[in-house]
């Protein structure tokens, strides 16, 4: 069809016409989505604060991961950091803040598998011991599970910058994939306060 | 675009204009039944795939009503014994969630997913592949449920759907209680449809915002984009908190976890809680489409621009917000403190305030118009009295004390298939009329349609009407059978009989649509006269639904190319 000759409206011209980015508003809409899911399980977990019948309770058994978490919340610095530098098509650094997240990533999920190891063999603490158990490992475990995709995410485009395929056109999406990083970092500061400041 | 086989569209001629269709060089390749099967399971087009949602939804409604008449027959008389209660225990579970999230959740979304692109004058939807992602995670979501059927127990035990009500109340899901799988087909099938529910829903947001055509300003979207828009946003926080609950369910179920086992500290109530903050946004999730449907097909069929334009955006988002405050409206017989009763007495009561407004508009829109009962409005018109209703009992159910005296009784019962059938059923009805034409190029049966309507209305008004008074009585709900001495029989009989009424007025439908679409009469880009984008293209739409992208300068753009001496954005500020 030709142009819908609708009378244009004077005013319309004067203007242009600009729209969000897609990308950015569907995250948007997952971080929106995802935060009801996570407020649904801290929920869970402070009201069950204390209810446990039987032992292990938090103060015996849980250490507060200092390390992990100052791991895992200056990935976001370093994202960030990355995002500039592709901005201003300086790809090396770019590869190099980027990859440099990933580490940080992977440590803080060691770090989260080494605490869950000692939990379960040395503490004798399981999903099924009692309800902190339960509610601590689903919490902590829906966190992990978000880091692991984040951290599939970010290797994605890691090998995509290695063989070449990254350009600095590919900005927009790439702020999209690290606002999902900046989300789930943000999500560990409201479990890490539940987890382990508020409940033990 | 996914397919190459549509003919290269007609010049479309706006204005009412019939026939463009017969302008078009037929297509004489004839395609293979694989070929076509091929680019159906194949598209990306959001008109495909919005076609697939419907069909999809009317399959289920279908077999959801089947399932009900069942539970009619079982229910007719004193002393049934139709059903065993085993099975009729699953057949009610079964109805109410097959309702809800394979007809109630995929209809709408079908109807989202036609209609949001073509209402704001773009070429598909935002994320194409999410799309059809969504649609085919959704479908599987549906078949995982119905497979119970088959696996619920493993293949020795056949027939083991769910049967713990469609809201699966702790601590009767407890492997102790409910042994076999069935329950876990309930829960893992719901969180799989609805990670394909989450996806269209971010979908139409990021359609409805970053794809409107030039001239388009949020304040003259066509308010079904509006409501959709709602919608969607309201789905996020909605479904995704059952998702929550059930995976909690399954920790329980499956690892031996404590979140709803009372015997080790865990508390049946908080899954009450997790399932209804879930359970009411998702009765507004469904009524919204409804009046999204209202908003197009009443102003169209009164002559007349809607009443109240940005009084029903702010109804729309209102409703979606009061709606995340009132569900423990649902649980006032649990013993909350009368703090939280009054609390929830009230906010519920709200919602009656910009449900009220939006009626009131579609009255003044109707005022003075020049009215065509044609079927699409006689559906809309039908939706506007039976919303009314279900609200006054609604607003009747919110008194905590008088809730007190009816919870889970018939009256509830009542009054939710009152939203359901009478305002969303019906409006979805009225929709299906309205669109059918653009979707397929051909109208639906009027005299076919008539009948449909008539035999459904009277036949939900002697369902729903009389089903009111047996709760009143005292029948609760969810029971097999009653004794003949409760003086329950001859209500439920005529309860039953309205029932049958609404089956054969379906099954009229299901024949008209299958009629209309052989040999109905041709339909033209614009039947009804209409005012928004959709109706500027050809019917169907081409794959690339528009060859150059609209500019629009008011909320009625095809208004304004029929009457350029008098046009609307003269009068929109």
């Amino acid at each position: 069809m030709s142009a819908i000759p609708l009378t244009p409206h004077v005013s319309d011209h004067q203007h242009p016409w600009h729209l969000p980015y897609r990308g950015r508003i569907g995250m948007y809409c997952l971080i929106l989505g995802e935060s009801a899911i996570f407020i649904i399980f801290v929920l869970a977990y402070v009201f069950y604060i204390g209810k446990s019948l039987t032992g292990p309770t938090p103060q015996q058994v849980l250490e507060v991961p200092i390390f992990n978490s100052i791991c895992l919340l200056s990935s976001s610095v370093t994202i960030w950091l990355a995002e500039r530098n592709l901005e201003h098509r300086k790809m090396k650094p770019f590869a190099l803040w980027w990859a440099l997240t990933i580490v940080l990533g992977l440590i803080f999920l060691v770090g989260t598998g080494m605490e869950w190891h000692t939990l379960i063999y040395e503490k004798g603490l399981t999903v099924s011991t009692n309800l902190f158990g339960t509610t601590f490992y689903s919490l902590v475990g829906l966190h992990a599970s978000h880091v692991i995709f984040g951290l599939i995410g970010l290797s994605l485009v890691l090998i995509f910058t290695l063989t070449g395929h990254v350009k600095e056109e590919h900005a927009e999406r790439i702020q999209v994939l690290a606002l999902y990083w900046h989300f789930v970092d943000a999500i560990w500061i409201v479990v890490f306060t539940v987890v382990y400041i508020i409940g033990r | 675009m996914a397919d190459s086989t549509f003919p290269n569209p007609a010049v479309p001629i706006a204005g009412g204009a019939h026939g463009a269709l017969d302008v078009t060089p037929p297509d004489v390749r004839k395609h293979s039944v694989l070929e076509i099967l091929h680019s159906w399971i194949t598209t990306v087009d959001h008109k495909k795939l919005g076609i697939l949602y419907m069909l999809y939804g009317i399959f289920f409604l279908l077999v959801a009503g089947a399932e009900a008449i069942a539970i009619r027959i079982q229910l007719a008389v004193p002393n049934n014994h139709f059903l065993s209660p085993q099975v009729y225990n699953r057949f009610f579970t079964m109805h109410g969630t097959t309702m809800v999230f394979l007809v109630g959740m995929t209809m709408i979304f079908g109807f989202a997913n036609y209609l949001v692109p073509l209402m704001i004058g773009a070429r598909d939807m935002a994320f194409p592949r999410l799309n059809a992602f969504s649609f085919w995670v959704t479908a599987f979501g549906g078949l995982l449920l119905y497979y119970s059927f088959l696996g619920g127990s493993g293949l020795y035990g056949v027939g083991n759907a769910p049967d713990v009500g469609w809201f699966a109340y702790a601590p009767l899901t407890a492997r102790a209680f409910s042994p076999g799988h069935a329950t876990d087909y309930w829960a893992i099938a719901l969180i799989v449809s609805g990670f394909g529910t989450v996806g269209t829903a971010i979908n139409v947001v990021a359609t409805a915002l970053c794809m409107r055509c030039k001239g388009m300003t949020l304040m003259r979207m066509p308010l079904f984009v509006w409501l959709f828009v709602v919608v969607s946003g309201l789905t996020l926080v909605t479904i995704t908190p059952l998702t929550a609950a059930q995976i909690m369910l399954l920790v329980d179920r499956y690892l031996g976890g404590h979140f709803f086992d009372t015997q080790a500290g865990g508390s049946a109530v908080a899954w009450m809680h997790f399932f209804w903050i879930f359970g009411h946004p998702e009765v507004y999730v469904l009524v919204l489409p409804a009046f999204a449907i209202a908003n197009e097909v009443i102003p169209v069929f009164s002559r007349k621009a809607i009443f109240g334009y940005a009084a029903m955006v702010a109804a729309s988002v209102g409703i979606a917000f009061v709606s995340l405050g009132v569900w423990a409206h649902h649980m006032f017989t649990v013993g909350m403190t009368s703090a939280s009763n009054a609390f929830f007495t009230l906010s519920t009561m709200l919602v009656g305030i910009p449900t009220g407004i939006k009626i009131f508009n579609w009255l003044a829109t109707m005022w003075g118009g020049r009215i065509r009962f044609a079927t699409p409005m006689l559906f809309l018109t039908a939706f506007v009295f039976q919303f009314l209703l279900s609200g006054l009992t609604g607003i009747m159910l919110a008194v905590a004390p008088w809730n007190w005296q009816l919870h889970n009784s018939y009256f509830v019962i009542a009054h939710f298939h009152y939203v359901l059938v009478g305002a969303i059923v019906t409006a979805i009805f009225g929709g299906i009329y309205y669109w059918f034409p653009k979707a397929t190029g051909r109208m639906l049966n009027e005299r076919l349609g008539k009948w449909h309507f008539w035999l459904f209305t009277i036949g939900f008004h002697i369902t729903f009407d009389v089903m009111h008074i047996p709760g009143l009585l005292g029948m609760p709900r969810s029971i097999y059978t009653y004794e003949a001495d409760r003086g329950w029989g001859t209500l439920n009989m005529i309860v039953s009989i309205g029932g049958v009424i609404q089956g054969i007025a379906v099954l009229i439908f299901a024949y008209n649509m299958i009629v209309s679409l052989r040999s109905g009469e041709k339909a033209g880009n614009d039947p009804w006269d209409a005012w928004t984008l959709e109706w500027a293209t050809s019917s169907p739409p081409p794959d690339y639904n528009f060859a150059t992208d609209p500019v629009v300068s008011s909320r009625r753009p095809l208004w304004d190319l029929k009457h350029p001496e008098d046009p609307d954005w003269k009068y929109e500020a």
